[in-house]
């Protein structure tokens, strides 16, 4: 069966791309997520409190949706369908150095609200959700590197609950501040059952984020 | 036709014992693990945990043949796990055999207090799952489900969906969280933690406990009844409301009551167990999304008050003592309740109860506005 390509962005601190397509920039780092905050979203204030992990799942989600048009993936009406499954290896770890810093030190010892409930990496699951109104399945999982055929069973996996109808899908990053990876896709419930056409997508986006 | 999810063995190490029996009769008795700390490390503001004995988990791990350079959580993991896995009678050395850990935490406490003989890597979650797959000999890549508070469910979720893939023939799920200075200090800080045993559904409630636990669950996947323990389905679905909040509504427990509805059979469900913080805003979220999905009438139950937060461990833990429950007709009690404090009177008391039927459901609602359910079901 011809598929159409499954919509595609991939980031990483000095790399955009949207369908395999370089969007323009100049920033990097950190600054990269608020050029691209600015340039391409700039109505989500919630956006300046996220940590790296989740600006630059934020980012990606945000970029793909609006490539992908179709009023945003759907109304309010299929909200429940609506499925975000992010994976990634360092999870929160960017976000736990930065709390950890605050309570190390017994004379310099601020335990933050703020950074410590971006210690846990499915809170961008939450921070994506929230934007679009989605209460379908959030999920993160940690694996040890990006995996395409790993990642591809798991999605296939998502959709046996059969209010799923289309995944948010990718892969997210971030050990320290100005150093972050991610790489974002869209799976539909037609495409999911040929877990190979899926797998071969997933490498591909891979493939572009090892080479940037 | 859907293969069928059976949990063959399960294993609960907590301070209140090291298998699942004896933590079921040491609930069942009333007995609680939560104490009282003026301090830890930095911090000095008093506070109520439930914490294990780290030489009772060596003298354990010692008994169990668990030797080697390991943090107290990876061996919180191996002696859960190998007790379960023994208990099962599996080769976990299978490629056929899944490796599934749910943690919030796993070894974060590194970050502030290196181990010697510890690489800085055991942080990422994966490479400390990799170190219990590795323990059994396991090939395959162990999966790190890391949702927040309802990682325990959302595990054994993933695990009854890989079985069902036709990839597995069985999966070893296993929770645990360390409750480090690291964890303490940040609910501290969001004034989440009671310095009193918690009260869940109480009117005077104060907040929460945090909990240590190591829990295991094997699944197996079978074409034929066998009996015992189904894991029969499970839903996660998102408030999208607030990332540290619960929903005013609550809209995702209440979305993944009513997906796991559609298989229960109403007359045969003993109870809910629910999460039960005992904070303010989650558990009248739990009262007002059991309202909605109809359940008022059935009763509930929460097991904070004698394991506190269990975070990674809580769903499994949880569902364990829950199939003990259901075979000895009981509603175990939810101690430190007194006196209904939430909007919707839910089921709730601090006796123990008699119930029939044949099925529960767990519920867990966590951080990242998440929120899951599963049902499980005995067949004789």
């Amino acid at each position: 069966m011809e598929r159409r390509e499954l919509g595609f962005v991939v980031l990483n601190q000095g790399y955009v791309s949207v369908n395999g397509r370089e969007l323009e920039h100049e920033a990097s780092g950190s600054a990269l997520l608020t050029e691209l905050y600015r340039n391409h979203i700039a109505d989500w204030p919630k956006f300046f409190k996220m940590d790296t992990l989740s600006k630059a799942g934020f980012v990606a989600s945000e970029l793909l949706i609006k490539e992908l048009g179709e009023h945003r993936l759907g109304s309010e009406e299929f909200a429940q369908g609506r499925a975000i499954v992010l994976f990634g290896a360092t999870a929160s770890l960017c976000a736990d150095r930065n709390y950890q810093e605050t309570i190390q030190d017994k004379d310099n010892y601020y335990p933050s609200p703020a950074l410590f409930v971006y210690t846990l990496p499915n809170i961008v699951t939450g921070e994506i959700a929230i934007r679009n109104h989605w209460r379908g399945e959030t999920s993160f999982y940690v694996t040890e590197a990006p995996d395409a055929a790993q990642m591809a069973f798991h999605l296939a996996c998502a959709f046996q609950d059969q209010v799923t109808d289309i995944i948010l899908a990718g892969w997210v990053d971030s050990s320290r501040n100005d150093d972050f990876q991610a790489f974002m896709t869209v799976v539909r419930r037609e495409d999911a059952a040929d877990t190979g056409w899926i797998e071969g997508q997933l490498k591909r986006m891979i493939n572009i984020l090892n080479n940037k | 036709m859907v293969r069928l999810i059976r949990c063959i063995a399960d294993n609960v190490v907590s301070p209140l014992g090291l298998d699942s029996r004896s933590n079921y009769d040491s609930v069942r008795a009333g007995k609680s693990g939560l104490a009282r700390y003026e301090s830890m490390g930095n911090i000095s503001t008093p506070f109520v945990l439930s914490r294990v004995d780290r030489v009772a988990i060596d003298a354990l791990c010692g008994k169990l043949g668990i030797k080697g350079n390991y943090t107290f959580f990876e061996k919180f993991l191996l002696c859960s796990s190998v007790q379960a896995v023994r208990e099962a009678g599996i080769d976990a050395s299978s490629e056929r055999v899944l490796f599934i850990v749910s943690t919030t935490k796993g070894n974060t406490s590194l970050l502030g207090q290196p181990q010697d003989g510890v690489s800085d890597e055991r942080v990422l979650l994966a490479k400390a799952a990799r170190e219990v797959s590795r323990f059994f000999g396991n090939p395959g890549s162990p999966l790190v489900v890391c949702n927040a508070c309802i990682s325990g469910v959302c595990a054994q979720i993933e695990a009854m969906r890989a079985l069902r893939s036709g990839l597995y023939d069985y999966a070893v799920v296993i929770g645990a969280d360390e409750q480090s200075p690291f964890i303490i200090s940040g609910f501290l800080s969001f004034k989440a933690i009671s310095d009193e045993p918690c009260r869940p559904f109480d009117k005077d409630r104060r907040g929460l406990n945090l909990g240590e636990c190591a829990a295991t669950v094997v699944l197996e996947a079978s074409d034929e009844i066998k009996g015992g323990w189904e894991l029969v389905c499970g839903a996660i679905r998102n408030d999208a409301n607030h990332i540290s909040g619960p929903s005013r509504t609550g809209e995702g427990s209440y979305l993944a009551l009513m997906e796991v509805l559609k298989e229960c059979r109403r007359d045969e469900l003993a109870f809910v167990n629910v999460h039960g913080t005992a904070t303010a805003y989650n558990d009248e979220m739990e009262s007002i999304a059991l309202y909605r999905a109809g359940l008022i009438d059935v009763p509930v139950t929460g097991l904070k008050g004698y394991y506190g937060h269990t975070m990674g461990a809580a769903g499994i833990m949880e569902s364990i003592l829950s199939m003990y429950a259901v075979r000895d007709n009981t509603v175990l009690a939810t101690r430190g309740y007194r006196e209904q404090g939430v909007t919707y009177p839910v089921s709730v008391s601090s006796e123990i109860r008699e119930c029939r039927g044949s099925e529960f459901i767990k519920l867990l609602s966590g951080f990242g506005g998440s929120n899951a359910a599963l049902l499980y079901r005995f067949v004789e």
